[in-house]
């Protein structure tokens, strides 16, 4: 994914919105510039400053023969004029200019990136990681550039309690292959360090109430709303467990495996989970936490002053309805 | 007299705009005008022809006749075309301030034909709190020749101080009589049709006409009164809820799917798009795109409206299904809604009792004010039919 670091391209075009992935790109091409000649002048623009001319202006040879790298950052503010000449000026690159730069993506300054990419320029993309397995596999990688290693479970031990926020993981990264003695990181090095959990979901929540783990439930309530997750999301991941519990339960005795899944349009994995869920829910139990659920919705959408606490009746009701068989 | 005869089984309210229709004359001939105001509040139930009355009222106004029914200004006011008659019908969630403040100004014109310059504003209870005090000055002393007619389901609806600048013509609920009479005669429905109709609509017209002529939205309402039967798990509440939230959103997106996309392309075109011509751009010209998301803002608050409403048509019929329940657990001697029902009605109510019909009554209700609340429809659905069940649970 990063550019060739021993020969950097003349221009180089940094796509994408992962700030850390892209802040890399961008310093790992003026590191090998400067491998290459330590003296070598960097200029580090802003896009939104960068007058018509001053490109020209900077790459222009010099009287001794220095090289020199051109950084120019936030490209989707370029004007139109400096847009052009950039694109102008790749096709026809100076020599002892190395070009780079770095647009997050998007339809602003679109021209830029497809007239630049056209001319030829290397192009480097950096998107954000969405999925788990992206954000472990960018764990595995940090220690592996430290030189040690981590085993999966500790990987996943440190997403959970650091959070998807790359910047921070690569921190914590640094930090815990400073601090371990050894080569192997194991899951005891990563306790040691960190505990709990950074990101709660509505969804961590609807199965602690549902399985009526009431102080865990209304403790990740708690930090749910503290780390700004919208009350919403909350109450509609409430629904949705007791509607998953409904259905399931609901369902003719004699459906199994695929059958079920499509009689209640869900997956199996998911359905394995509501059934073991099920054990001490009623319909009559449904039904209570189901209304209470409902007040919920209607004092978090303004009907009510305090959609905390609406929230935590919710869950109480809830995990006081599970007792009815 | 012409105009006035379309409206069903309101005699007194058309005595009453009959007189200020002639009143209105005199003064305009120069008389005192006794009996005639400036701005008029039209409420009543669903269905009992609101706005009806008021358009017969404004074209008796405009008429040189006092609504003669057939000369050119009542046809114009018929199709919506008269000049001097604006009609607003608020198609989003709400009315804004804005909106009624564009209104004022177009009231305060004098008349083109000479007569009056009449503002009629449908579903006036859309408008915000906001937009109803931008009226007040307007509808409390408007220019000499401008009228204001609005419409809401009840007086308490609109705020104390529009009300009391407003006379009010109430409107009841037709008689089912009145309205078989008027779906046979006018729309040459057959007899046992038009009654089961007025019968299912409980006095709403414009429901009992849409029952009697779409055979869809008689087979909607089958579906909709065979919920309470099905009801027989809580698995059965949530598909039961599911169905009619998805119902409605489909309801929604048929209603809006070709009038959104023509009103998109209409506006992309006034911003420029696809003109040709030298020094001429192909894309939107500047404001364009701000222009396209306040479009996509109204379109989604009407789809949001129509779903509502489309969900609150089903509620309505469940309510008049327990409300034929409660008649018989209780032996009132009236006309049940659902004759064709009867049986099943009967075997609930035996089955049951009155304070459980009353706690299934009251959870349709809340069900209604939920959705006006603007929470998940899902989730209030599902709330209701989980008490529909087993009203035990709403303790």
């Amino acid at each position: 994914m990063l550019p060739d670091m021993a020969n950097p391209a003349p221009v180089t075009l940094v796509v994408g919105d992962e700030e850390l992935l892209a802040d890399r790109a961008v310093s790992s091409v003026v590191a090998a510039v400067r491998a290459d000649d330590a003296g070598a002048e960097v200029h580090d623009l802003v896009g939104g400053k960068v007058e018509p001319g001053e490109l020209t202006g900077l790459a222009s040879p010099s009287l001794f023969g220095d090289r020199s790298v051109i950084v120019i950052r936030s490209a989707q503010d370029l004007s139109k004029d400096v847009i052009a000449e950039i694109v102008k000026y790749t096709a026809h690159p100076a020599e002892d200019t190395v070009l780079v730069l770095a647009h997050p993506g998007g339809v602003k300054g679109k021209a830029l990136v497809d007239g630049v990419k056209k001319a030829g320029a290397d192009v480097v993309t950096v998107s954000k990681l969405t999925k788990p397995a992206e954000r472990l596999d960018f764990i595995k990688g940090e220690i592996k550039r430290a030189g040690r290693s981590i085993t999966p479970s500790a990987a996943q031990a440190l997403l959970d309690a650091v959070g998807s926020d790359l910047r921070e993981l690569a921190a914590a990264c640094g930090q815990l292959a400073f601090d371990t003695p050894g080569k192997g990181i194991d899951e005891a090095a990563v306790a040691r360090y960190h505990r709990g959990r950074a990101e709660v979901s509505g969804f961590t929540i609807a199965d602690l109430a549902i399985e009526g783990k009431l102080g865990e439930a209304l403790e990740q309530l708690r930090w749910a709303l503290a780390t700004g997750v919208a009350p919403v999301l909350i109450v509609s991941a409430l629904a949705g467990g007791l509607r998953s519990l409904a259905k399931i339960g609901g369902a003719p005795r004699n459906l199994r495996g695929g059958q079920l899944a499509s009689h209640v349009g869900m997956p199996p994995w998911k359905i394995d989970r509501v059934k073991r869920q099920l054990t001490g829910w009623g319909q009559d139990g449904i039904s209570r936490a189901m209304q209470a659920v409902a007040v919920a919705d209607e004092q978090v959408k303004g009907g009510g002053t305090d959609p905390a606490y609406a929230l935590e009746r919710a869950v109480q009701v809830i995990v006081a309805s599970r007792t009815g068989r | 007299m012409g105009v006035f005869e379309d409206l069903v089984g309101q005699d007194r309210a058309a005595d009453v705009l009959r007189q200020a229709a002639s009143a209105a004359a005199d003064a305009l001939a120069g008389g005192r005008g006794a009996g005639m105001t400036h701005a008029w509040l039209f409420t009543g139930p669903p269905g009992s022809g609101r706005s009806d009355a008021a358009r017969a009222f404004a074209a008796a106004l405009l008429c040189p006749d006092q609504g003669c029914g057939h000369c050119d200004s009542c046809h114009q006011v018929e199709v919506g075309s008269h000049p001097d008659l604006t009609w607003v019908r608020p198609e989003g969630l709400s009315y804004s301030a804005r909106q009624t403040r564009d209104l004022v100004l177009k009231g305060a014109g004098a008349p083109t034909l000479g007569r009056w310059r009449i503002v009629l504003f449908e579903d006036a209870d859309r408008a915000t709190e906001a937009a109803a005090n931008a009226l007040l000055k307007a509808i409390e002393e408007p220019p000499p020749r401008t009228v204001w007619l609005l419409c809401a389901p009840s007086p308490d609806d609109m705020i104390v101080t529009i009300r009391s600048r407003c006379r009010v013509v109430t409107l009841r609920t037709p008689s089912a009589e009145a309205v078989a009479h008027v779906l046979a005669t006018r729309d040459g429905v057959p007899d046992d049709m038009a009654w089961f109709a007025a019968q299912a609509a409980q006095g709403d017209i414009g429901r009992a006409r849409r029952l009697a002529l779409d055979e869809e939205v008689r087979r909607r309402r089958e579906e909709v009164l065979s919920i309470p039967a099905s009801l027989t798990g809580v698995g059965e509440c949530i598909a039961a809820a599911e169905r009619l939230v998805k119902t409605s959103a489909e309801d929604a997106d048929a209603a809006t799917a070709t009038l959104n996309e023509a009103e998109t392309a209409e506006l992309r075109r006034v911003y420029g798009e696809g003109s040709s011509g030298k020094g001429l751009g192909k894309g939107l010209v500047r404001g364009g795109a701000g222009a396209l998301k306040e479009l996509e803002t109204l379109q989604k608050s009407r789809a949001t409206r129509i779903k509502r409403d489309s969900i609150d048509v089903a509620l309505l019929d469940l309510v008049a299904y327990y409300r034929d329940v409660l008649a018989v657990q209780l032996g009132a001697g009236v006309e049940l809604a659902n004759e064709d029902r009867r049986r099943e009605v009967e075997s609930l109510a035996a089955g049951s009792t009155p304070e459980d019909t009353l706690r299934r009554t009251e959870a349709i209700m809340v069900c209604r004010e939920r959705l006006a609340a603007n929470v998940n429809p899902q989730i209030a659905v599902e709330a209701m039919t989980l008490v529909l069940r087993d009203p035990r649970v709403s303790r």
